[in-house]
């Protein structure tokens, strides 16, 4: 800051910016943790291992397994899609994908709600194949690639912009095709973006709430994801099992940062 | 598979790069579109069918209902405030991560990314132990509209911040010097030099930060609860689909949806703005590729040239 | 308003930029401050301006020392090798800006911006916008932006080093120009010898963080303190202790005592000089420049043998350069004494 304020002025900033950061974000965290722990390890712990606790914890997991490889593949082939071969679709395909970014959760897990109800468009067909979208997992995964959609991409055509085509067009000349160019040239250019973007997107699927609540119905034991759980075991007045089910998410949280930093890191180098 | 392989780039298509793995461009397009529909459009679609399925003197009485004004005047309010607040403490915070140095600073810039991280609904229930009923401070503002904007700040921090840390990164140290050789203070250099090329950027944040707070759910849910006055449009939602009222959930979700549609233009309008007088930025802007800001990494460097004569 | 720099010392954690730098900047002249990459001079050159700060020593502007006043009071103009363009503002808000904070009237601004841009050749472009100007364009709305202000001194870092070859040497005439009919004194810094002698009245060569010599162009050139100095400011070849000038370099057909065997090894062409290399028998590679016509007396080809003469040579053993001086008589000559050969412009 050598050219601008004082040191005076330079105090007030740090005191008014970092105050502000324990006060909304370093405090309510650390009390939580302890609030969680303040009558022991038990109380959450049982809580989180009951039978709904585990359910919701591996609901969640599972999601995690379908929703992000899923929204990777999309991610990396919509880059390419979007960097290499741009058409004068592009900027729709754009716009639509930042959707996710804007819409509110509810919004989106009603839209799920009424598409794959039995009013909807697809509801009555796929019920009669005896597929069952709405509470149970395929609704879940469904809202959460929705949610999740744009991570890979945003974070994988940066990258794709940067490194250029020569690369590619080096190994053609030396005789590489498509796939050989792709595996050998591309993906290892672009992997610290797209570990990023799976970062990010497994975050978001983790921690998503609103849209989930709407089409699962939130059913314990059966169609609850660990922040649903969290909801419930509140509303029920549990406090353990609520605080202990978000400190784990809360520490899955922090593991996510403590990545996100890491890579972000390497994005950089 | 490539049938020439060799074949370098003919120069009147600019065909930059590499044709997709084993699929071919129109292939890959296809999915991309199919999945896109599936995914996104179809179920907005059939939410938007809804939604005037009685037709549209019911889809705006739906919307125009007491309760729905008063959580949508509440919403707006809340989030006009929020991005304020956020707006100027975020450029604080971008600021000191950037040009400041200070212990711990590599965890701070890490823990901005908090409310991106956790759970919303978690962040509902760590915000009421800290201002809620048993709050060891001491302040109560559980299920009162202070706890919406709480809320609301908590979680649209990092938007701001990461959207000006990358601009202030890349920020020509040099215009400021010239500045400062040209005898501008401190305060005239930041409202003269800095503030105008960082405005965009700060717009762009802005503007995505509101479109996150006139949606947020989770957080808002247990802090600030289900009060006729402290209900925001994404629970008075909720209330509807709950009483089975799903025309009427459906015409308020889609007042929300045009809205976010709209941020996103001017996010995107934002952008194209502040590329106006930069060449690096402006080739992705060209390229109709928005650039999101997610986290404080440093912006993609394209190449410059800068002996253009 | 002449410049001193005294026992200036300047590190960058491990790295000692500058080390004990004294220089004397007098009032009105046109100095170069020429060293190679990490030799220091921009360092100095930012320390006059107060862009960075000392760690010890003083800066003294019309002798008085500003070493703690901030850039903003010290009335200095500053040029960016890379413009530092105000981008988000016009060529003539640019130019403006110093009169605008200084709260001066918008006619004034007005007559003094329009008077400038006429001067550095950018009329009609006061509403452009830098990113549509030419590298050329941008260095001179930069030092019009500069000059606006009626600076004391006006320093430039590397002004040329972004733009291509053909308009470095334009803009390096106009700026000669424009120091004569302005007179502020200014200093410049460049790592391009040919710039500097071109352009200033007085260089001060530095290396390694330190002023190595500082003089006119001639006593540089002539008169090395160091070897350093002789290979940075001219080109130089070097045969065991010696220190020769290429066109101190006599090339003959005839050996004898005062010659030294050489194969020809590659003629080239470059503009209106040739430039002759040899090896010489211990591996040595030299080389000696030439005339069309010398060239063509001597039927020099790829491969022969010639022999080579120091008319001039220098040597630095120990803290006093020596001189010697060819001890042969070219053919024809009168004299018998020594031979004189004029330095020819590089």
């Amino acid at each position: 800051m050598s050219v601008s304020s004082g040191t005076a002025g330079r105090w007030s900033l740090r005191v008014l910016g970092l105050g502000y950061i324990l006060l909304l974000l370093l405090l309510p965290l650390a009390l939580i943790f302890y609030k969680t722990f303040e009558d022991g390890i038990s109380p959450p712990l049982e809580a989180i291992t009951s039978e709904n606790g585990m359910h919701a914890f591996k609901l969640t997991l599972i999601t995690v397994a379908i929703a992000v490889p899923l929204n990777t593949i999309f991610g990396v082939i919509c880059s390419l899609l979007l960097v290499r071969h741009k058409s004068r679709g592009s900027w729709l395909i754009d716009a639509v994908i930042n959707l996710p970014f804007a819409i509110s959760p509810i919004v989106i897990g009603l839209s799920l709600f009424l598409l794959y109800g039995s009013n909807g468009w697809f509801g009555p067909g796929l019920e009669e194949a005896g597929i069952k979208i709405l509470f149970s997992t395929p609704g879940i995964v469904l809202a959460c690639i929705f949610v999740s959609l744009p991570f890979v991409v945003r974070e994988t055509v940066p990258v794709l912009q940067e490194i250029g085509t020569e690369q590619e067009q080096a190994a053609s000349t030396l005789g590489a095709n498509g796939w050989q160019t792709f595996w050998r040239i591309t993906l290892p250019a672009i992997r610290w973006g797209v570990a990023y973007g799976v970062v990010l997107t497994t975050a978001r699927v983790l921690g998503e709430f609103g849209a989930v609540t709407i089409v699962s119905g939130s059913i314990s034991g059966q169609t609850q994801t660990l922040p649903l759980f969290v909801a419930k075991e509140y509303e029920n007045f549990s406090l353990p099992g609520a605080f202990g089910a978000s400190v784990v998410l809360a520490l899955l949280a922090l593991a996510t940062l403590l990545a996100m930093n890491l890579l972000k890191r390497k994005e950089d180098a | 598979m490539e049938a020439n392989p060799a074949a370098l780039p003919t120069p009147s298509r600019a065909r930059a790069g590499i044709r997709l793995p084993g699929l071919g461009v129109g292939l890959a397009r296809g999915y991309v579109v199919l999945y896109l529909s599936l995914i996104v459009l179809l179920p907005l679609a059939a939410m938007t069918d809804q939604s005037l399925s009685e037709g549209l003197g019911t889809f705006w009485d739906q919307v125009t209902t007491p309760q729905a004004l008063r959580s949508l005047e509440l919403t707006l309010i809340a989030s006009l405030i929020v991005v304020a607040i956020n707006g100027v403490f975020g450029t604080i915070l971008a600021w000191l991560l950037v040009r400041d140095e200070f212990p711990c600073k590599a965890a701070i810039n890490a823990v901005i990314d908090l409310p991106f991280a956790l759970p919303t609904i978690v962040a509902s229930l760590i915000l009421i132990q800290l201002w809620g009923p048993n709050s060891p401070l001491g302040v109560d503002i559980a299920v009162t509209k202070a706890a919406v904007v709480v809320a609301l700040l908590f979680v649209t921090l990092p938007f701001v911040v990461r959207a000006v840390q990358p601009l202030l990164i890349e920020m020509d140290r040099e215009m400021e010097e010239a500045a400062a050789s040209l005898g501008a203070g401190g305060f005239t250099i930041f409202r003269r030099i800095i503030f105008p090329n960082l405005l965009p950027g700060l717009a762009a944040g802005v503007a995505l930060a509101f479109a996150r707070a006139l949606g947020e759910f989770g957080s808002v849910l247990l802090f600030a609860g289900g009060l006729p006055d402290t209900m925001v449009s994404s629970v008075y939602i909720r209330q509807l689909i709950e009483t089975g009222n799903e025309t009427g959930a459906a015409a308020v979700s889609v007042v929300l949806l045009l809205a976010s549609v709209a941020l996103l233009g001017l996010v995107t309008l934002f952008q194209r703005w502040g590329s106006r007088h930069e060449r690096s930025t402006a080739t992705s802007a060209a390229a109709g590729v928005t650039v999101m800001p997610l986290s404080g990494e440093e912006p993609a460097k394209t190449r410059e040239d800068d002996e253009r004569e | 308003m002449g410049i001193s720099v005294e026992g200036a010392n300047k590190s960058f954690g491990d790295f000692q930029a500058l080390n004990d730098v004294a220089i004397e900047v007098p009032d009105g002249s046109l100095t170069a401050l020429l060293g190679p990459s990490g030799s220091g001079k921009s360092t100095l050159l930012r320390a006059i301006a107060g862009l960075e700060t000392l760690d010890s020593g003083s800066v003294l502007i019309d002798g008085e020392d500003v070493s703690t006043k901030p850039t903003q009071k010290r009335e200095v103009g500053f040029v960016f090798q890379h413009y530092a363009a105000f981008k988000h503002m016009t060529v003539y808000e640019n130019v403006g800006f110093g009169l605008k904070i200084r709260k001066e009237d918008k006619q004034k601004i007005n007559a003094r911006v329009h008077e400038l841009l006429d001067l550095v050749q950018l009329h009609g472009l006061a509403d452009r916008y830098p990113s549509q100007l030419s590298g050329g364009q941008r260095q001179r709305m930069a030092l019009a932006r500069a000059l606006a202000v009626e600076p004391q001194v006006l320093l430039l870092d590397e002004p040329f080093g972004a733009l291509d070859a053909k308009v470095r040497k334009d803009l390096r005439t106009w700026l000669r120009r424009l120091h004569d009919e302005m007179h502020v004194t200014t200093i410049f810094v460049t790592h391009d010898q040919e710039e500097a002698m071109d352009v200033a009245n007085q260089l001060v060569v530095m290396n390694d963080g330190r002023v190595e010599q500082s003089g006119t162009a001639g006593e540089l050139y002539e008169q090395p303190s160091n070897e350093f100095v002789m290979s940075f400011v001219g080109e130089v070849n070097r045969i065991g202790d010696a220190f020769v000038r290429p066109h101190d370099m006599e090339v003959v057909r005839d050996a004898d005592q005062s010659t030294v065997e050489g194969m020809v090894q590659r003629i080239v062409a470059l503009g209106f000089e040739i430039r002759a290399e040899f090896v010489l028998g211990d591996g040595t590679e030299v080389w000696a420049q030439l005339t069309r016509s010398e060239l063509e007396r001597l039927e020099l080809r790829e491969g022969q043998i010639a022999y080579l003469r120091p008319v001039q040579a220098k040597s630095f053993n120990g803290e006093t350069p020596s001189e010697s001086q060819g001890a042969s008589t070219p053919p024809g000559s009168e004299d018998g004494g020594d031979a004189e050969v004029t330095a020819e412009a590089v």
